[in-house]
């Protein structure tokens, strides 16, 4: 052991220079949990601009009744075409951007440095998680661009020479099963014959394994490599929220990958999981996808936590308020998060007994939530509040967080969900705490952080203009579609009746200036990059009572950080 | 950003490993990548629907050349990982925590996976659906008795984890010649229970597409036969690496993480003998009595 340490101690002497390797051994063979962490928010941000790309045309084509766009080669309505829009926006922005932006990038950037750790305890496995997103995003993109039809070669020829070039020719029988894939709609005979299903179960099986491996080592780095004297109880709340979620993803992600496996043998090899003539049922398949997508909610929203109990005491001038009941509430709301999935379940005609239960138990999810809105108001109370770009970021997270999580209480009853579900109104509370929660805590921990990862940082207006016009336009597209849900708006339609016109027309139009806002994003990313004012250690001039280890290394940090082991008292 | 926490600095170097540079992730995921798609390919429904374009896959070479090209990047990883640690010296005591971490959640989410097809085993027998007569095993299904085959495969799995401890503790007391010999013996009784497992799938009385006893049954058993090649490929990589001297009494996490493995694919069989092959097979009522109809003749009896 005597001789192990001291070669390491040996190797740390030549590091000290801060060499790169060359351009390809430093991107596409990564081992440095900084490289690999931006990889992950390039590819976050790019798939975010595809799958936005895809609600773009779904508000387009839902700004007024009748169907305009998603039209098949005779100008007829292709509901196909539309389920498979709802589908690939769905999974891209579950998958491919809010898991990739808050874990892998924020994540891979920030644990390690929070920690006081030189960089995560599997480098190599690191960098397969963030490369086998890539081929998963790959089979996605090729399930919803193609289907059955793409076995002929006259079907392309024809679509080129004599049709013309028009959406559905593009996309053919895409995989149109929603998100949740559900059986028999995503069953062969039924709903789905086309290759396309299939592909998006291998991306999953693909994506899923980048989870479960980078899980293991967030939960490896955060136990094994803590700077000496962090306790637990003295680790910095982004790296709870980063442990809890990486214990989610490790024991609900391979529930989603056995119930998808099992869905390929139906679909391909003839058995009877969840086909209701040979004995199985397709309920099960939803208990199954639900074990695992709820926890998968709070897989998204639990960094998103950290993040903003950061940037809160950061513009607070003050220590977060009630650490340990922060810490811990994110622990509940894990443990409790295994125990309410069926809450999306309530109209398949579970007992009522079953339903009552799941009514309580969801609810209870209120109770450590209220903890960490509360904590976070508590935080800014009596502080001296800056409004910095952040900072406006999250005090919108908050509010917005907290009405998704309002309507969520309203949802959570099984009573009142028989009304509202799979309508509008759902669609308005799950944007609400995703959309509006985990992609603004994206957003926040971007503008927090872009200076300390490129080195650079934006201009103060670019990042506020970038604020309001989100902040406004995610409200126009969200808030009427609760209304719209209580007059009885059912979800995953192409077309309406006329009486809702009104307010999907104003839904649509946040939706083009949200639209606008996020191209703007892109040019506040380049304009950083390239013309960014140099930042600064400490660029935040964060306080000891919210000092991180982050802010006490340059900007950019170096290439290995923490050559010689920090400690904590 | 807990109060009163102060930075300071050990004034030490780290005691971590960093690991340069690799390409083998990126092959990796490439292959895998390759992989699930050309397996797409050779799927029952789309080679038809390719051969009526005429286009003919006669043999599976594509999932076979993905296949190898994972393999070969696994081969071609854990041979770095043991040069790191054997040539190199570079897992330190505190890397080598973090590989016990590593494999531990490893473990932890394989078993969620079963999880996955334990609750479809159970789902369906507890709640026979109409389908099968609402008892279990269904009707029409000839079982497999737990208490023949079954039960000696079980044996040879115990018997199996006692020779991996008796490789570990030769380990432990420097007997490097012992821990060949149990590892050997390791690796041929997960072959021999290979065996027994093809023997059984061959000889069952029910196909794979004979309803949800099959499906489970065999998804369940196949899934976990999967495991026992891993399993067994992982001690065979172990018994090279004794005969090689990698083990010291001090160092030896390789072969750990195999007895860990191992350990955990037997216990998942236990759970499998006693649920799907014993109380799962041998519980069902008489469903004549207790719905009145006249019991189908079993498919599987003309056999006997």
């Amino acid at each position: 052991m005597n001789a192990a340490h001291s070669a390491t101690a040996d190797d740390h002497a030549h590091d000290h220079d801060d060499h790169k390797p060359g351009f390809f051994a430093r991107w596409f063979m990564s081992t440095n949990h900084k490289d690999i962490g931006t990889l992950y928010i390039i590819f976050s941000i790019l798939a975010g601009l595809i799958g936005g790309l895809f609600s773009m045309f779904m508000r387009l084509e839902l700004q007024e009744p009748g169907v305009q766009f998603l039209t098949d080669a005779a100008g007829n309505p292709d509901g196909q075409l539309w389920n498979m829009f709802i589908t690939a926006h769905g999974l891209i922005m579950v998958f491919f951007v809010v898991m990739p932006g808050l874990i892998g990038g924020f994540g891979n950037w920030f644990v390690p440095l929070m920690i006081g750790a030189p960089d995560m305890a599997f480098p190599r496995l690191n960098n397969i998680s963030f490369w086998l997103i890539v081929p998963a995003f790959l089979l996605l993109i090729m399930s919803a661009m193609i289907g059955a039809e793409v076995m002929d070669v006259t079907y392309w020829t024809e679509t080129l020479n004599e049709r013309g070039m028009i959406i559905g020719d593009w996309f053919g029988r895409g995989a149109g099963t929603g998100w949740t894939i559900y059986p028999p709609l995503s069953s062969t005979g039924y709903g789905h014959d086309s290759i396309a299903v299939d592909m998006a179960i291998f991306a999953l099986h693909l994506a899923g394994a980048s989870s479960i491996l980078g899980a293991a080592n967030f939960i490896t780095t955060i136990f094994n490599m803590r700077a000496p004297g962090m306790t637990l109880h003295k680790m910095p709340l982004f790296v709870w929220g980063m442990l809890v979620t990486a214990f989610l993803l490790v024991l609900a992600v391979p529930v989603l990958g056995g119930a998808i496996t099992m869905l390929l043998t139906d679909r391909n090899f003839g058995t009877d999981f969840f086909n209701f003539a040979g004995g199985g049922d397709p309920i099960l398949f939803q208990h199954l996808f639900w074990f695992f997508g709820h926890p998968e909610v709070y897989i998204m929203i639990l960094p998103a936590f950290g993040i903003i109990s950061h940037i809160v005491s950061t513009f607070s001038k003050k220590a977060i308020f009630g650490y340990l009941g922060m810490a811990y509430a994110m622990v509940a709301i894990g443990f409790v998060g295994f125990i309410v999935w069926a809450h999306h379940m309530y109209t398949v005609g579970m007992d009522v007994n079953v339903r009552a239960y799941f009514t309580a138990a969801t609810l209870i999810i209120a109770v450590p939530t209220g903890i960490k809105i509360f904590s976070w108001i508590a935080t800014m109370w009596g502080g001296s509040i800056e409004f910095k770009t952040p900072m406006l970021w999250a005090i919108g997270f908050i509010f917005l967080f907290t009405v998704g999580g309002v309507t969520g209480v309203v949802l959570a009853n099984a009573g009142m969900d028989v009304a509202l579900h799979d309508t509008y109104y759902v669609v308005a509370h799950f944007h609400y705490v995703l959309s509006l929660g985990a992609v603004f805590a994206l957003f926040a921990g971007f503008y927090y952080w872009i200076g300390k990862m490129s080195g650079r940082q934006y201009p103060e207006w670019m990042g506020c203009l970038h604020f309001w016009t989100t902040f406004v336009g995610v409200n126009l597209v969200f808030f009427p579609q609760h209304f719209l849900g209580l007059a009885g708006m059912p979800r995953r339609y192409i077309d309406y009746p006329d009486a809702f016109e009104g307010w999907n027309m104003v839904s649509s139009y946040g939706a083009y200036m949200t639209g606008a806002s996020t191209l703007f994003f892109v040019v506040v990313v380049f304009y950083t990059l390239f013309f960014g004012r140099r930042a600064e250690a400490n660029y935040w001039n964060v306080q000891p009572q919210s000092m991180t280890l982050e802010w006490t290394v340059s900007s950019p940090p170096p290439f290995h950080q923490f050559d010689i082991q920090p400690a904590v008292k | 950003m807990a109060e009163n926490i102060e930075y300071t600095t050990t004034g030490k170097p780290h005691p971590y490993h960093l690991v340069r540079p690799n390409v083998w992730p990126l092959i990796s995921s490439f292959a895998g990548g390759f992989f699930c798609l050309m397996m797409l390919l050779y799927f029952p429904g789309y080679r038809e629907a390719l051969a009526a374009g005429g286009t003919e896959l006669p043999f599976p070479t594509g999932p076979l050349i993905g296949a190898l090209a994972i393999m070969i990047c696994m081969f071609f990883w854990w041979k770095d990982v043991i040069y790191e640690s054997v040539v190199e010296k570079a897992h330190t005591k505190i890397a080598e925590v973090g590989f016990r971490y590593g494999m531990a959640l490893f473990i932890a989410s394989e078993v969620m996976f079963f999880v996955a097809f334990f609750w479809a085993f159970f789902a369906s027998s507890l709640f026979p659906a109409e389908s099968i007569g609402y008892v279990w095993p269904p009707v029409n299904i000839h079982t497999i008795p737990a208490f023949d085959l079954p039960f000696l495969m079980t044996m040879i799995l115990l018997l199996s984890g006692c020779t991996v401890t008796w490789a570990h503790h030769a380990i432990l007391e420097g007997d490097n010649e012992s821990a060949v010999k149990g590892l050997g013996l390791s690796v041929l009784l997960g072959v021999l229970f290979l065996g027994f497992q093809v023997y059984e799938y061959a000889h069952a009385h029910f196909g794979f597409t004979e309803g949800i006893f099959p499906s489970t049954f065999f998804m369940a058993t196949g899934f976990h036969g999967f495991h026992v090649f891993v399993g067994t490929v992982f001690l065979y990589v172990c018994y090279r690496r004794a005969q090689l001297g990698h083990f010291t009494t001090e160092k030896h996490f390789g072969f750990e993480a195999a007895a860990w493995y191992w350990h955990f694919v037997d216990v998942v069989w236990l759970f499998l003998f006693i649920a799907v092959y014993w109380w799962g097979s041998e519980v069902g009522m008489d469903h004549t009595a207790l719905h009145g109809v006249e019991a189908p003749v079993a498919d599987g009896a003309a056999h006997h």
